[in-house]
C-alpha cells in the first residue's frame, strides 16, 4: 500500500489535527448498477441513434496504436465528420479506445479510467496484440485478452491497423450501438464480480478500492 | 517585468540531499501529469510537487509500456527478432532495424552490397523526417498552436505514402533486415518523392511563419529549459539537444556509418540551449534530411544486389563475440548492445535509446523552477518517446 | 586507428584483462571489481572518455556470472571502450553489493535502478534504487534473469485465449518441407 493511502492523522492549515483514510474519504465505492432501457423502444432508439452520432475518444493513448490517431484528427482521414472527437478527460468521453498492447501497470490506470466514464461507455481494442497477445503473446507483462479486464465492444486486428480500418471499426461499432447491443457497461455491472477477480488476479499490487468513479 | 516566486517558502534540503517536504503543511501539493493527460509525451507520468504554480520537485515514472523486448529476444532466433525489433520505437522504427541488423552483421560477418547501404540511409532519413515532423507538431501543440500539429501530420502522412510503396506499410516497415534490405525502388518513386519533398519544404516555410515568428511562442520558450553545454556528457545528452547547447555531436559526422561518408553535410548547431533553439535546431536538420534524401536520390546506384546472401536462417548460429552500433536517430544516439554466445539466440541485446537519459535524469533536473503551464512544452522539446526508455 | 595504445598506457596503470578489439574504434576489456572506479576517473577525465554511452548486465548462468558492462565513448577520438566486470552470480543473488557510479555519472543511477529491478544486482548507494523503475507488484525472481521462463509465466498469468498455437519455426518448416522426414 502506498504511503498517501494509509490512514492518517494530518495536520490542517487551521492547526486542527483531523484523521484522512483515503480509500474511504476520496472515493465511492458503491459498486455500477444496470442502466435500463428506455421506457419505449422508440426512445431508446432515438438515444441510441444519438449515442452512435457523438462517439467521444478518451485521448489515452495505451500503446503504439496512438500513433494512428493522429493522422484521424487530421484532415486526410478526419475521423471528426463521422461525429467521432477526441476527449482530454474521462468525464467527456465515451469510448475507450485501447491502443494496442496493455502492460500490466497500465491496465490498471486503463480501469481507472474506464470505470470514471459515465455510462453507456464502449470500448475498442486495437491491434491484434489486445486480442490474444500478438507479437508479444510470451511476454511476461503484457495481458493476452482484453475481454478477460473489460468488456469489449469491437476488435480491429493488425498491426499496425490503417486508419481506414480505424474508420470502418468505428463504422462497425455504431451499426452495434444503433442496434441496441452496444451493452458493454451493463455486462461490466452485471458481472462486476467475475471481471475484479479477473483483474485483482493481474494485479498485484491492488491499492484502490473495488469501483472509484 | 517577470513573475519573482517568493523563495522563502522553498523546502529546505535534508543532509542526505533530498529535498524536505511537508504535504501537510498546506504550502505543497502534489500533481500528476500523466499517464492519461494531454500534455504528456506518449505513455509515461510526471510526479510534480508544486508551491504554488511553480514546480519544487519532478519525478519521472515509466515503465507503462514495457513489453520486455530484451527478454523476448533472448528466446527467438536472429531472424525472428528482425520483424519484432521496429515495435521498440513507434514514431522512427527504422533505427531499431538497422541497429538490430548492422549488429547481427558485423558478428556474423556479413558483408552487405552497396546498394543496399545506400536504400538504408534513405529509409532512416526518411524516419528522421516523420518524426522531426511529429515533434514539430507536438511542440506547437503544447503551447497551444493546434494548426501546426494539422499542417505537419498531413505532410507527414505524404512521407508515410512513400513508406507504403516502399516496404508496403506505413508504420512498421521491417524493411531493413540482417544482409541488406528487402527490395529496391520502386518505378517512378523519384519523382513522388521530389514532390513530396517539395510539400514538406512549402509546409515548413508556413511552419516558419506562424510558428518561430509568432510572438506568443517565443515569449514562452526563449529561455525555457535552459541545458548548461557543460553538463551535456554528465547526463548523456546527445542529438539535437546537445546541438543546441552548441555541442557539436552528431554520429553521422564523429562516426560514420553507412553512406555518411559520401554525402555532403554540416551539424545544424544552435546556441542557446533553450526550448526555442531546440525547435530550430530541428527545423534547420529536418531541411538538411531533405537535402540529404535529394543527394541520396541522385547517387543510388540503380541495379545490384540488395540483399547479402544469408546462411539457412532456421540453423543460424553467430559465434560468440559482443559488439555495440550506434547511429544517429531524430532524438540522439541510438544503439543496440548485442551479445552472442554461438548459439541460435542472442545472449543480451540492450537497446541504448537518447530517451532513456533525456526523460529521466536530465527533465528531472530541468523541471525544477520550472511553472505547470511549462511543463509539456519543456518535456516535448526533449524529444522523448517512452517505448524506447523502458522497451 | 587502433586501441593497442591506449591498452598498453593503461596496463601500465592498472592490473587489466586481456583486450578484445571488435572494430578499430571498439574494444573491451575484462576489469577486475575493485579497479572499475580508478579506471572510469582516469577514462574520464585522462583519456577523453567522457560520455557513458550505457550500462547492462549479461547474465551467464553457465558459468555462474554476471558481467556489467560498461561502455564509454570518447568523441574526440571517435572510439568507444567497453569495461568488463564480472560478479559472482549467487553472491549476487544473495545479496552482494555493488559500487555504485552515479557521483561520477548522474545518469548511472538510472541504469542500476533498472539493474536492480531487472537483474537483482544491488547498488546500496545509488539514489531511489530500491523504487519501482518499471515493474509494479512484481512477485517473481527479476525477469531478465536466464532462468525466468516468461513463456510460462504468461500462459499462467494471463489466461491465454484458446487456439493459438506456437510452434518452434526449424521444426514447423521442416515438417512443412519434408513430410516424409527426410
Amino acid at each position: 500500500m502506498k504511503q498517501e493511502l494509509e490512514k492518517r492523522w494530518v495536520k490542517g492549515p487551521d492547526g486542527v489535527d483531523f484523521e484522512v483514510e483515503p480509500l474511504r474519504d476520496y472515493y465511492c465505492e458503491a459498486p455500477p448498477t444496470v442502466m435500463p432501457a428506455a421506457y419505449s423502444k422508440i426512445i431508446e432508439g432515438l438515444f441510441n441513434w444519438a449515442r452512435a452520432e457523438s462517439l467521444w475518444i478518451l485521448g489515452f493513448g495505451t500503446g503504439c496504436g496512438a500513433i494512428e490517431m493522429r493522422p484521424l484528427m487530421t484532415p486526410r482521414f478526419d475521423a471528426y465528420r463521422y461525429g467521432i472527437q477526441w476527449r482530454p478527460t474521462p468525464r467527456q468521453s465515451n469510448l475507450f479506445v485501447i491502443s494496442g498492447y496493455l502492460s500490466v501497470k497500465t491496465l490498471k490506470r486503463v480501469i481507472r479510467s474506464y470505470e470514471q466514464m459515465p455510462n453507456p461507455k464502449y470500448v475498442v481494442g486495437l491491434g491484434s496484440c489486445t486480442i490474444n497477445g500478438g507479437m508479444y503473446f510470451d511476454s511476461y507483462n503484457t495481458i493476452t485478452r482484453l475481454d478477460e479486464y473489460l468488456p469489449v465492444d469491437v476488435y480491429i486486428t493488425g498491426c499496425m491497423p490503417r486508419p481506414e480500418a480505424l474508420l470502418a471499426g468505428f463504422e462497425e461499432l455504431k451499426r452495434i450501438i444503433r442496434a441496441g447491443k452496444g451493452e458493454g457497461a451493463n455486462q461490466y455491472a452485471e458481472r462486476f464480480d467475475w471481471y475484479k477477480a479477473n483483474q485483482k488476479r493481474v494485479i498485484h499490487d491492488w491499492d484502490m478500492p473495488d469501483y472509484n468513479w | 517585468m517577470a513573475y519573482q516566486a517568493d523563495r522563502s517558502q522553498y523546502p529546505s534540503r535534508r543532509p542526505d540531499g533530498s529535498l524536505d517536504i511537508d504535504l501537510s503543511s498546506g504550502k505543497y501539493l502534489k500533481l500528476w501529469q500523466g499517464p492519461q493527460h494531454p500534455g504528456i509525451t506518449g505513455n509515461m507520468s510526471v510526479e510534480l510537487t508544486v508551491c504554488g504554480d511553480e514546480v519544487v520537485e519532478g519525478k519521472t515514472h515509466v515503465g507503462y509500456l514495457h513489453r520486455g523486448f530484451e527478454k523476448l529476444m533472448e528466446r527467438r532466433t536472429f531472424i525472428q527478432c528482425f520483424p519484432i525489433v521496429c515495435r521498440i520505437c513507434v514514431p522512427e522504427p527504422d533505427f531499431n532495424e538497422y541497429c538490430y541488423a548492422a549488429a547481427v552483421e558485423e558478428l556474423a560477418g556479413l558483408e552487405v552490397p552497396e546498394r543496399a547501404d545506400w536504400i538504408r540511409t534513405l529509409i532512416l532519413e526518411m524516419g528522421r523526417i516523420n518524426s522531426y515532423l511529429m515533434y514539430l507538431g507536438g511542440q506547437a501543440g503544447a503551447l497551444g498552436q493546434g494548426v501546426i500539429g494539422q499542417w505537419t501530420t498531413y505532410v507527414r502522412d505524404l512521407m508515410l505514402d512513400r513508406f507504403e510503396e516502399l516496404s508496403g506499410a506505413r508504420i512498421y516497415h521491417m524493411f531493413i533486415m540482417p544482409g541488406g534490405v528487402r527490395d529496391g525502388l520502386p518505378d517512378g518513386f523519384d519523382q513522388r518523392m521530389e514532390e513530396t519533398l517539395r510539400e514538406i519544404e512549402s509546409t515548413l516555410a508556413d511552419v516558419k511563419d506562424v510558428m518561430f515568428n509568432n510572438a506568443v511562442f517565443k515569449k514562452r520558450t526563449v529561455g525555457l529549459g535552459y541545458i548548461d553545454p557543460a553538463i551535456v556528457d554528465q547526463y548523456g545528452v546527445t542529438g539535437p539537444t546537445a546541438r543546441a547547447a552548441g555541442v557539436a555531436k552528431d554520429v553521422r559526422r564523429d562516426q560514420p556509418y553507412l553512406v555518411y561518408p559520401q554525402l555532403d553535410f554540416e551539424p545544424v548547431v544552435g546556441q542557446d540551449s533553450d526550448v526555442f533553439t531546440r525547435a530550430d535546431v530541428r527545423r534547420r536538420d529536418l531541411l538538411m534530411s531533405v537535402d540529404l534524401i535529394r543527394q541520396i536520390l541522385a547517387r543510388i546506384p540503380r541495379s545490384g544486389a540488395v540483399m547479402a546472401p544469408l546462411p539457412n536462417v532456421l540453423h543460424w548460429k553467430i559465434p560468440f563475440g559482443e559488439t555495440y552500433i550506434r547511429g544517429e536517430c531524430s532524438r540522439g544516439e541510438y544503439g543496440y548492445y548485442l551479445v552472442t554466445d554461438g548459439s541460435g539466440y542472442p545472449r543480451r541485446v540492450n537497446v541504448r535509446g537518447p530517451s532513456y537519459t533525456h526523460a529521466m535524469a536530465l527533465l528531472e533536473r530541468l523541471i525544477v523552477n520550472c511553472n505547470i503551464s511549462d511543463v509539456a512544452a519543456l518535456m516535448v522539446s526533449l524529444h522523448t518517446y517512452p517505448p524506447e526508455i523502458e522497451r | 586507428m587502433t586501441m593497442q595504445p591506449l591498452y598498453q598506457a593503461l596496463k601500465a596503470g592498472f592490473p587489466i584483462g586481456e583486450l578484445t578489439e571488435q572494430r578499430p574504434d571498439l574494444a573491451f576489456i575484462t576489469v577486475p571489481r575493485e579497479q572499475l572506479r580508478g579506471l572510469l576517473l582516469h577514462l574520464r577525465d585522462q583519456e577523453g572518455f567522457t560520455h557513458l554511452v550505457l550500462l547492462t548486465a549479461v547474465d551467464w548462468i553457465e558459468e555462474d556470472r554476471f558481467q556489467l558492462t560498461y561502455l564509454l565513448h570518447d568523441r574526440k577520438g571517435a572510439r568507444d571502450i567497453g569495461l568488463r566486470v564480472m560478479l559472482p552470480r549467487q553472491a549476487v543473488i544473495e545479496g552482494a553489493p555493488m559500487e555504485s557510479i552515479h557521483d561520477l555519472w548522474p545518469t548511472a543511477a538510472t541504469y542500476q535502478r533498472e539493474l536492480r529491478e531487472m537483474f537483482g544486482i544491488d547498488f546500496p548507494d545509488s539514489p531511489g534504487v530500491n523504487e519501482d523503475f518499471i515493474l509494479e507488484g512484481w512477485r517473481e525472481i527479476p525477469p531478465y534473469r536466464r532462468d525466468f521462463d516468461t513463456l510460462k509465466y504468461s500462459n499462467e498469468t494471463f489466461a491465454p485465449r484458446p487456439g493459438r498455437e506456437s510452434q518452434d519455426p526449424a521444426q514447423y518448416m521442416k515438417a512443412q518441407l519434408y513430410p516424409d522426414g527426410a
